[in-house]
């Protein structure tokens, strides 16, 4: 039998949200005098300010054993991110109870405590102390943190000076290092070029094999299928799925679809949803070349958008493209520029435009969806951005475009282009090697 | 015969081996305790130094960022620390010393006050860093967990160094003066103390209170100014009329900085019941201002 090793129990975290006015979650004791008068007087006559009650977390409860690789999944907002903080201990929760056997590294980001000021050396003291590692620990891993981050020579360099690489490779670095017996992880692998996400990786995967406890919080889907053997799915704040990660992921892919692409998804939230509104995005749905609506396509298919918008402002003209957000490192593929006129629209004018992929050849994996459209010249505000739309794109395996030597459980890349190998040389072979062989 | 045996055997392997981990299991519900325990917290909580002191060297490195920054692409570097308070001690001492001609029971002006700037600057340098060190440091707050306290308690340490850096001006200007200490300067080390105790109780408040209340951080400024007039730097208490000593006295600046005075030049007109006032005022505001603290922070990744 496995040891618990984090066993968290009807976890609840609420936040009050004043309904009225939008303001700071801090105030300033002038504000509060002020107020004061007007504070008293509601009190006195039973009426307080309207505080709306949100819950990040409504009663998550969980075993996690000794060793497992555990994912969160859920789309932006239902509480992964929350979750990780009260078991970081950043936060409390409001309700409920959670036991922690072991020690703990959390990695919520990628440099945290660095200061640019500081040399490379002094930061991997100061990152980390902060991460919970004594003075004599650090010194004991000192070189072997230097080395995997790659920046020997300019160990006593500020890294300001570092490119964004080293940065982060440092950063990763030393909290690579830190050896917890319970590391809980954010989304912190999203940086860096491709060749050291590999690295990260590869290090996760040691912490796993060596019997250590993940605890991996993502909506990178492509990501935890690949690391962990169990996931959750959290939505709105509680957990909707517990089990083997495919069965998680199913249920997820198929509550992403059935929600379908909403046009307004994240109007309110920056991250997914940018622009001025001087044009806005009305309608999205995704198709087979026969007009019926689905997410999921095998490698070579045809794949149609249809796409409606709206002008808010008059323009001169409107242009469309599409990418598709992939792997680890979010990075993206995008369709071409498609221009769809170049005349002047008054404010109030629609359209729709159908986008084909007649031949979507990339790798099999979830593919969040990137819809970008602009006036012909694209300016600094008249624009909008649905970002990491989700229900994903998926590519199965199969298809008329899948080769024959393509392996799906390769890791990397986005396309995998068909190859041809002929053998100019035969393979040369030492006599007496081949008789002792035989 | 041997293959039926090996299983057999195995099995009974996987028999004792399971009992065993029954067996281990079942103690673990009573030995096995858990780590950390996370629950919401209601009240008063405790200080937990136990942590805190494991957190000790987080502590020291982080003071020792503090210095480095302070140092770090400045042109005059350490003369700063060397210059600001010999200014402020000379303008002193032309102004009270010379021109409203206030006592210095007998010692040359510019050393009478000296002693009392660098004490009190060092109390003035950790308010002025510790109070606003959440807000700046509230990156590390909202991303990684460590004791809360480690923040506004590195202040006191880095502030330290320039400390020691006006106490060797001390030297230097007492050995000008050929003023020579006396047993009393052994003393030297307990005012510190106490100017430390009293400067991180007071940074404990006004750090936690800002979070909450950003015009914290507006106020600093004043507070220290009127502060410091209210304290013997610029003067020494002996033009503080007898009868309003010890009102004067609740002032828990006036101990660490006649307390300085005393054990550097030797006489002053500091009293111990003015001592003791302020030994007092100054732990019971360091112990209320670490449990206040401590009862705010769990609220500080979510306002700060």
């Amino acid at each position: 039998m496995k040891e618990t090793a984090i066993r968290a129990e009807g976890i609840s975290k609420s936040y009050q949200i004043a309904r009225a006015l939008k303001r700071q979650p801090y105030r300033t004791l002038q504000e509060e005098v002020i107020a004061l008068p007007r504070t008293l007087w509601k009190r006195a006559r039973g009426r307080t300010e309207k505080l709306e009650t949100f819950w990040a977390l409504n009663d998550v409860t969980f075993d996690v054993s000794e060793g497992e690789v555990v994912g969160i999944v859920g789309r932006n907002g239902a509480g992964k991110s929350t979750l990780l903080k009260i078991l970081s201990r950043i936060t409390e929760p409001t309700y409920g109870r959670a036991e922690i056997y072991g020690r703990v590294g959390a990695l919520l980001e990628v440099g945290t405590g660095f200061h640019p000021e500081l040399t490379g050396r002094e930061n991997i003291y100061l990152s980390g102390a902060i991460l919970g590692m004594r003075r004599s620990e650090i010194a004991r891993r000192f070189e072997e943190i230097v080395s995997f981050a790659e920046v020997e020579q300019f160990i006593d360099t500020p890294t300001k000076r570092y490119s964004s690489g080293m940065y982060t490779r440092l950063a990763f670095a030393v909290a690579a290092h830190l050896e917890p017996e319970i590391l809980l992880i954010d989304e912190v692998l999203a940086v860096g070029d491709s060749a050291f996400q590999k690295k990260c990786l590869g290090k996760m995967e040691d912490v796993a094999g060596q019997g250590r406890t993940v605890f991996f919080v993502s909506h990178n889907t492509q990501a935890v299928r690949q690391l962990c053997t169990r996931c959750i799915l959290l939505e709105h704040g509680r957990v909707v799925a517990d089990g083997a990660t495919d069965a998680t992921l199913a249920v997820y892919n198929q509550r992403l679809r059935e929600m379908r692409i909403d046009a307004e998804t994240g109007t309110n939230n920056p991250e997914n949803r940018r622009g001025s509104g001087a044009i806005r995005f009305t309608g999205v749905s995704v198709e087979d070349i026969d007009g019926e609506e689905r997410y999921g396509f095998k490698m070579g298919e045809t794949v149609r958008f249809r796409l409606s918008y709206q002008l808010n402002e008059p323009m001169r003209g409107v242009t469309i493209w599409i990418a598709l957000r992939s792997g680890i490192s979010r990075e993206i593929v995008t369709s071409a520029r498609h221009v769809v006129t170049t005349n002047s629209l008054p404010a109030g004018a629609t359209g729709t435009v159908v986008i084909d992929f007649p031949d979507i050849y990339i790798r099999p994996g979830e593919y969040p969806l990137y819809l970008h459209i602009s006036e012909a010249v694209p300016t600094k505000t008249n624009y909008d951005v649905l970002d990491d739309l989700t229900p994903p794109l998926v590519i199965a395996p199969g298809g008329p475009r899948m080769h024959q030597n393509f392996d799906p459980a390769q890791p990397l890349g986005v396309f995998s282009l068909p190859s041809v190998m002929t053998i100019e040389e035969p393979i040369q072979q030492d006599n007496h090697t081949a008789t002792v062989n035989a | 015969m041997a293959a039926g045996l090996e299983p057999l055997r195995i099995e009974s392997t996987n028999l004792t081996v399971s009992a065993t981990a029954a067996a281990s299991a079942g103690q673990a519900t009573t030995t096995r305790r858990p780590t950390v325990i996370i629950q919401p917290s209601r009240g008063w909580s405790a200080l937990n130094l136990r942590e805190l002191w494991k957190y000790r060297d987080l502590l020291m490195i982080l003071a020792a960022r503090d210095v480095k920054l302070r140092y770090k692409q400045t042109a005059l570097g350490v003369t700063w620390v060397v210059m600001q308070p010999l200014i402020a001690a000379a303008i002193f001492t032309v102004m009270f010393g010379r021109f409203a001609k206030l006592p210095s029971e007998g010692h040359p002006y510019i050393l009478y006050v000296f002693a009392a700037v660098a004490v009190w600057n060092y109390f003035a340098a950790v308010l002025q860093r510790a109070g606003n060190s959440l807000i700046t440091d509230s990156r590390l707050i909202t991303k990684v967990y460590f004791p809360r306290l480690a923040i506004p308690l590195a202040s006191t340490f880095s502030a330290l160094i320039d400390l020691a850096v006006s106490l060797c001006v001390l030297g230097v200007l007492m050995a000008f003066y050929s003023a020579s200490p006396s047993w009393r300067i052994l003393t030297l080390p307990l005012w510190i103390g106490l100017a430390a105790i009293t400067a991180t109780g007071v940074s404990l408040w006004l750090s936690a209170l800002n979070v909450r209340y950003r015009d914290f951080v507006h106020a600093m400024p004043f507070l220290l100014q009127v502060w410091m007039l209210a304290s013997p730097v610029a003067y020494g208490t002996a033009i503080v009329p007898a009868r309003w000593r010890l009102v004067y006295g609740l002032n828990p600046a006036v101990a660490f900085i006649e307390g300085t005075r005393w054990a550097v030049l030797g006489s002053s007109a500091v009293t111990a019941s003015m001592v003791v006032i302020a030994v007092t005022l100054s732990i019971v505001i360091f112990i209320g201002g670490a449990f206040f603290f401590r009862r705010v922070e769990r609220g500080f990744a979510d306002t700060v």
